[in-house]
């Protein structure tokens, strides 16, 4: 379907005519987002700048009934942004205004356009941050932060998106305004808040985010721990959660992890040891002082093989930089991965990464494993090679069966990154018919046409056969620049 | 009372309510029916022998129960482990279950510092206006396939669904907790309410109750102590009594006469007119208010600074709540969506 000249007109109108793109050429840059295996060149892109802007290019669409698939900035991993076939893109790109810093009330008010990292860069002038932290938080927008209620190494200790976000202003596909939330920590009435944040842009459209800012903490501290076997760095973990440590970040890396990232950044981790665990501890200087010892003496019990404090700031920087880097590095020595994101209970972890190893074996293909294991949200890397026939179809049987392994054992087919396009198949293994059945109902009580992001998310009975996978080809990533944890 | 799973029955029970189309009032301890619009069906649904805890392991941070459990058993269980529900919650009478706290979403002294009630749920397990039994959520800190459902339920008063189980985020318990106490004007309490939030102090509640500011510092006994050396004020002995009182509504202030309202609002509002009257909690965004004052000048104060105002124990007609038009439509949708019958507490919540 192509839209019609009259229809490109009434776009241009509500929103200027250097705000509506048809051009294929300029086209090109929204056919996916940063999951590229899977690509839809959209017909038209409309870039409001104003909230009635939004509001009147929704009515639009809902009288016409044209799809529409919101995008921030294009960072998202499961296709949640890709265009859908018939409709428009909506790009909040130019809604990137910080509309208010409120020291005293410690919120940020901003247009949902504005970037992840810029928040914290704004805050800090008052000594105040904002927690959440996507990998990407350099590129993505607080808009698609409040689609995905993204998370971030810190959400052990901080919470992810929706534990920090106060109130958002949601335009329905009607053109409504909604306030969901308020000034205060509740509202009255069903918890709207809570339901929009991480929705995948299938209930409305975010056009104002009021976060909640924290005080800088003075002092941080990271430690590196060693272990002769991925079992024992497992259950050191759980035993430093179980024992009462609430760290700013738990993470744990396996031995391949750790030697292709020596081998791109020199982080200095131990060449020989099967796992390290990194560990943050933030607070007063007296607890974080008594949080290190409580930990050294967990770890020590764990039959930690070394134990390394980071001495300042720029050796705290090079132990994350190891971890922070793990994907790139792992892009070096594959051809190609695809990477999962399911979470686990943590009782679970060291059995789970057994079972995934005897399973890369039998696949005959190699696993490697950097992960938020604090918060069991597994990110294992499946290696592959795309140009040998059959090997992603191989890498994608592993994956699928890694993904229903997390949901027997109590967990979930996605942690942080979203359903998207492109875990439908898994959300049949997630949910009974019922449950998903809900879901759709619970999606018309906001768009009973259905065409916000249709085909996202949730799957209908009809796609849940359909697979899909992040395809990474010769470490290519979109937006390589960024990090990804 | 002893555990046993009564889902079934209990689906049976809902299943027959549809078909007869008699709404149910679900009652599990009975502790909060208070709370909310008075409940017009007739036929009642009980949940407190729907009881036990299913999954408790401390190291996962997570236990799960079933609704009708007792909030009293389960905070004993978890202090055995050293851990807690860290969203506070009051009871508000000894019968208190689990799936009444989550149905009334409501939190204590602690929620300005570690969250709320639904900000500790994880997963939840109901059945719909259906009959249907669903499971939503899990019990994982970090979940995003579908709806978040789960915090959805919370504070629904159970116009959604009948609440079966539930599986919540705990945290350990503080390694000591201490309480100061300032004896400061409304003014004075407010301000230095937000000077203290603006820095890392490991606060775990602050409130003022017309007297004195109280604040209370929760970690590393060496932490809290340097932390108290430093902020001065005097040290409360009956500080843990004080915010047990507080959470429980028992202190003296809410004895006076009169509706009780409850006002969610930006910590630095100032309402001159309201503050000198108001118990002050969670650092200035919750205050209390005994008054006989008219609902309309009440909604109209707090709703101009951003806020949110509820008759939260009343005598009067004036237990509704004020939503925007458009919110009111939408939330009568999802009402539908999940009860198309209305079989589940009709009269709770308007709509």
């Amino acid at each position: 379907m192509s839209f019609t000249p009259h229809f490109i007109r009434q776009c241009q109108a509500l929103v200027g005519m250097d705000n509506v793109i048809a051009d294929p050429a300029r086209l090109r840059v929204y056919e996916c987002d940063a999951l590229s295996a899977y690509r839809q060149l959209p017909e038209l892109v409309v870039l409001p700048e104003t909230t009635e802007q939004v509001q009147a290019i929704l009515q639009l669409c809902a009288a016409q009934q044209v799809p529409v698939v919101a995008r921030g900035a294009g960072t998202g991993l499961a296709g949640g942004a890709m265009p859908v076939s018939g409709g428009i893109v909506l790009g909040l790109s130019k809604m990137q205004q910080i509309l208010a810093l409120d020291p005293l009330n410690r919120t940020a008010t901003l247009q949902p356009g504005v970037r992840n990292l810029a928040i914290s860069e704004a805050a800090r002038a008052y000594g105040l941050y904002y927690a959440p932290d996507p990998s990407s938080q350099i590129a993505c927008s607080i808009g698609g932060n409040i689609a995905e209620n993204a998370g971030g190494v810190h959400c052990l200790k901080y919470g992810l998106t929706v534990h920090n976000v106060l109130q958002i202003k949601l335009v329905t596909m009607d053109g409504t305004l909604l306030t969901l939330g308020g000034s205060g920590l509740d509202s009255p009435g069903y918890d709207l808040l809570a339901l929009a944040i991480g929705s995948e842009g299938l209930l409305g459209v975010v056009v104002e985010i009021s976060v909640r800012l924290l005080p800088l903490q003075p002092v941080t501290q990271v430690l590196l721990a060693a272990f002769s076997s991925i079992e024992q760095a497992g259950a050191a973990v759980a035993a430093i959660i179980a024992d009462g440590l609430l760290p700013a970040g738990l993470e744990l890396m396996d031995n391949a992890a750790i030697r292709a990232t020596e081998a791109f950044v020199n982080a200095g981790y131990p060449l020989e040891a099967a796992a390290i665990v990194l560990c943050e501890l933030d607070g007063l200087a007296e607890q974080v002082s008594a949080d290190m010892q409580r930990l050294q003496a967990l770890l020590q019990a764990h039959q930690a093989s070394e134990i390394r404090i980071a001495s300042d700031a720029s050796q705290r920087q090079r132990f994350w930089a190891g971890r922070k880097s793990a994907f790139p590095a792992v892009g070096r020595i594959a051809s190609d991965y695809y990477c999962m994101d399911g979470t686990i209970p943590r009782k679970h972890l060291a059995s789970v990464l057994q079972q995934i190893s005897a399973m890369a074996d039998r696949f005959q293909l190699q696993v490697v494993n950097v992960f938020h294991a604090g918060d069991g949200n597994l990110h294992p890397l499946i290696l592959y090679d795309g140009s040998q026939a059959g090997d992603f179809a191989k890498a994608e049987a592993l994956g699928a069966e890694i993904l229903e392994l997390c949901v027997a054992v109590g967990g979930t087919i996605t942690g942080e990154h979203g359903v998207g396009i492109e875990k439908l198949g898994q959300m049949c293994v997630q949910f009974q018919a019922a449950e998903l059945q809900q879901f759709l109902r619970l999606k018309r009580a906001f768009d009973p046409q259905g065409l916000l992001n249709p085909g996202k998310a949730i799957p209908t009975p009809h796609r849940c056969a359909e697979l899909g996978r992040m395809h990474v080809h010769h470490g290519q990533l979109p937006h390589p620049q960024l990090e990804r944890f | 009372m002893s555990a046993q799973d009564l889902s079934l029955p209990l689906q049976q029970q809902i299943i027959d309510a549809v078909n007869n189309q008699r709404p149910l009032r679900i009652i599990g301890g009975n502790s909060k029916d208070f709370y909310g619009g008075a409940c017009t069906a007739e036929d009642t649904l009980l949940t407190s022998a729907h009881c036990g805890v299913i999954d408790y392991q401390p190291s996962e941070l997570v236990i799960t129960a079933r609704s009708g459990t007792s909030l009293a058993a389960i905070n004993q269980l978890l202090a055995e482990q050293r851990q807690m529900l860290a969203f506070e919650p009051p009871h508000f009478g000894p019968g208190a279950t689990l799936g009444g706290t989550i149905a009334c979403g409501l939190s204590g002294p602690r929620r300005a510092f570690a969250g709320s009630a639904r900000d500790f749920v994880l997963g939840c397990k109901i059945i719909n206006g259906n009959g249907e039994i669903l499971s939503f959520g899990g019990q994982v800190m970090k979940n995003v396939a579908g709806f978040d459902v789960s915090r959805l339920m919370t504070g629904a008063l159970g116009t959604l669904g009948l609440l079966l189980e539930i599986s919540l985020r705990v945290l350990p318990m503080p390694e000591t907790e201490l309480t100061l106490a300032y004896p400061l004007s409304t003014d004075s309490a407010l301000q230095q309410m937000l000077t203290l939030a603006q820095k890392p102090w490991p606060l775990s509640a602050m409130a003022y109750d017309g007297q004195y500011l109280r604040i209370r510092l929760s970690g590393a006994e060496t932490a809290v102590l340097a932390a108290a050396r430093q902020l001065g004020g005097d040290i409360d002995g009956e500080g843990d009594q004080f915010w047990l009182q507080l959470r429980e509504q028992q202190l003296g202030y809410f004895q006076h006469s009169g509706d009780l309202w409850r006002l969610s609002l930006a910590p630095a509002a100032r309402l001159p007119a309201l503050d000198p009257h108001c118990l002050i909690d969670w650092g200035g965004a919750l205050r209390w208010l005994k008054t006989d004052t008219a609902a309309a000048s009440i909604h109209d104060s707090i709703g101009a600074c951003g806020g949110h105002a509820l008759c939260f124990k009343g005598t009067g007609p004036n237990r509704s709540l004020r939503l925007a038009p458009a919110l009111q439509a939408i939330q009568q949708q999802l009402r539908l969506a999940f009860d198309p019958q209305r079989i589940f507490n009709p009269g709770r919540l308007p709509f």
